[in-house]
């Protein structure tokens, strides 16, 4: 087991816990148009993590943008089996945080993205609103 | 935010999966904005209907929630779809879009979601003075909040949905006394003219208003004109709440100072006959519009489409007869901003709607033409 070295409290806005290696994104993301809902790729023109796929890991970015349909595009998502794990948000807006409930996403706001560090190891307690970097 | 011990036990899963998840929603919207609690709602109209807006995504979420049990338990009415359910074909609407539309609407019945497709569900049943409603289409929450003076946010398709199947609402925004004064005026510098003019103006204002909750000076618009009017403001702008001094029924019993007081003119919007479809009824129309429509039209040479609730149409068989005769089609449960229009083969098309007008190039590809309703219904008689 990795020790844990740091433990980030925030706020549990969708249940569950995941665990996985990070995806930090520093640009806000819109879920409609912005990931292919077929292959979880992050297809935004311009955006920083544009080309990178979303699925399976803990995806941190700092907030969602667009439209509301961006929330089925995370379940649909989800049914695909190209879901990030969790997510992590410095704000959660409504697009984001009901998507995340209806997909069954672990999600935890109020984390400073500044505190995370791409491709380190992180388990989210969406229940607790922790956020643990196993390193 | 607080969840009461009945509440706790739904999202503890105690009334079924589905119920949970709807649960789970209201509880992380109400911590998203700041909610103290959830409050009671009288009713529900749930957005996301349209195949052309919710896709596969929403189909999918639709059809596991219906497997899951989940079920409406506060009166419940759908936004419009993609296209008449009953005429779909004689519209031109593609079999496959229409299967998949179908299905849409199907999974929202099994839900307990009455099938009414409209955007004024406030002609089938009319809310109170201070209901709590959780109501979803942008013209719908307008009007109600506005002109009714009830109180709805606008919702997203999933938290409407998760209302109608909890019967609750988080209370924060419009549901709250302080969210509900106006914080600027609006002043025009002339007379608008019929409902057209009202949408017209509602371009204009929208465009300056942003969010705001804007008090105007306005002469007596009937509540067709002020329908008008706020569909248009809520289509440029996101103005979910607006009042009229002495018409709308809060702003008289509210202490107010403005910050800020803005002047608007008449707008330019683009005008022509050379369309080749005239579309009348965003929102969808009163029985009065539709009435004075069927008078007003005798025989057709451009294809005119009318758009309104099947109970509306269902109360007018006559002015619905009469309109259908002269080669005029009147259509329910969709409109042309959520029908698929360019996959139908229309190019340009003639609106008395400020808000299908700025809707119908960005959401179905067409262009949009505007003129009175009077000149509309020339149009289409060939004048």
């Amino acid at each position: 087991m990795p020790q844990v070295a740091e433990i980030l409290r925030g706020r549990g806005l969708s249940r569950g816990v995941a665990k996985g290696e990070l995806l930090l994104a520093t640009d806000a993301l819109s879920f409609l148009g912005g990931v292919d809902p077929e292959t979880g790729v992050i297809v935004e023109r311009g955006h920083d993590a544009e080309g990178r796929s979303v699925a399976d890991r803990v995806l941190a970015f700092p907030r969602g943008k667009g439209s509301t349909v961006g929330s089925y595009v995370l379940y649909q998502l989800e049914r695909n089996g190209v879901a990030p794990a969790a997510v992590i948000n410095e704000e959660s807006e409504a697009i984001v945080a009901v998507g995340a409930v209806m997909a069954g996403i672990p999600l935890v706001d109020g984390v400073a993205l500044s505190d995370l560090v791409d491709g380190s190891s992180v388990r989210v307690d969406g229940s607790s609103g922790t956020v643990e970097v196993l390193g | 935010m607080h969840l009461t011990r009945e509440e706790e036990s739904v999202l503890d899963g105690e009334q079924g999966p589905g119920a949970a998840k709807c649960m789970e929603i209201l509880a992380a919207l109400g911590d998203v904005y700041g909610a103290d609690r959830l409050i009671p709602v009288e009713s529900v109209q749930v957005a996301g209907v349209s195949y052309r807006t919710v896709g596969e995504a929403g189909l999918e979420f639709l059809e596991d929630l219906a497997a899951s049990g989940a079920s409406a338990t506060v009166p419940s009415r759908l936004n419009p779809a993609g296209m008449d359910l009953e005429r779909w074909r004689e519209m031109g609407v593609p079999a496959g879009f229409a299967e998949r539309q179908l299905r849409v609407v199907e999974a929202y019945r099994s839900i307990g979601v009455e099938p009414a497709c409209t955007c004024t569900p406030y002609y089938l049943e009319e809310p109170g003075l201070g209901d709590h409603l959780a109501w979803s289409e942008s013209s719908a929450v307008s009007h109600s909040n506005s002109v009714l003076g009830a109180r709805t946010n606008r919702e997203g398709g999933p938290s409407a949905l998760a209302a109608a199947v909890v019967g609750r609402t988080p209370n924060y925004g419009l549901h709250l006394d302080e969210n509900r004064v106006p914080d600027v005026r609006v002043e025009t510098g002339y007379e608008p003219e019929g409902t057209a003019g009202y949408g017209a103006l509602g371009v204009a204002a929208g465009e300056a208003l942003g969010n705001r909750v804007p008090v105007l000076d306005l002469g007596s618009p009937s509540r067709d004109e002020l329908k008008s009017l706020g569909a248009a403001m809520a289509s440029t702008g996101s103005v979910a709440l607006y009042h009229v001094e002495g018409v709308t029924p809060e702003v008289g019993s509210m202490e107010y100072e403005v910050e800020e007081t803005i002047r608007v003119e008449e707008p330019e919007l683009e005008v022509g006959d050379d369309v080749d479809l005239v579309a009348l009824g965003c929102p969808h129309l009163s029985g009065e519009e539709l009435r004075r429509a069927a008078e007003g039209l005798e025989e057709v040479s451009t294809p005119i489409w009318l758009f309104v609730s099947a109970a509306v149409r269902g109360l007018n068989p006559e002015a619905a007869e009469m309109l259908e005769g002269a080669g005029a089609r009147v259509f329910t449960d969709t409109c042309m901003v959520v029908s698929p229009l360019d996959e139908m083969g229309y190019r340009r098309v003639l609106v008395d709607s400020g808000k299908a007008y700025t809707y119908l190039p960005g959401l179905t590809g067409v262009e949009a033409r505007f003129a009175s309703t009077e000149r509309c219904l020339e149009v289409a008689a060939g004048g």
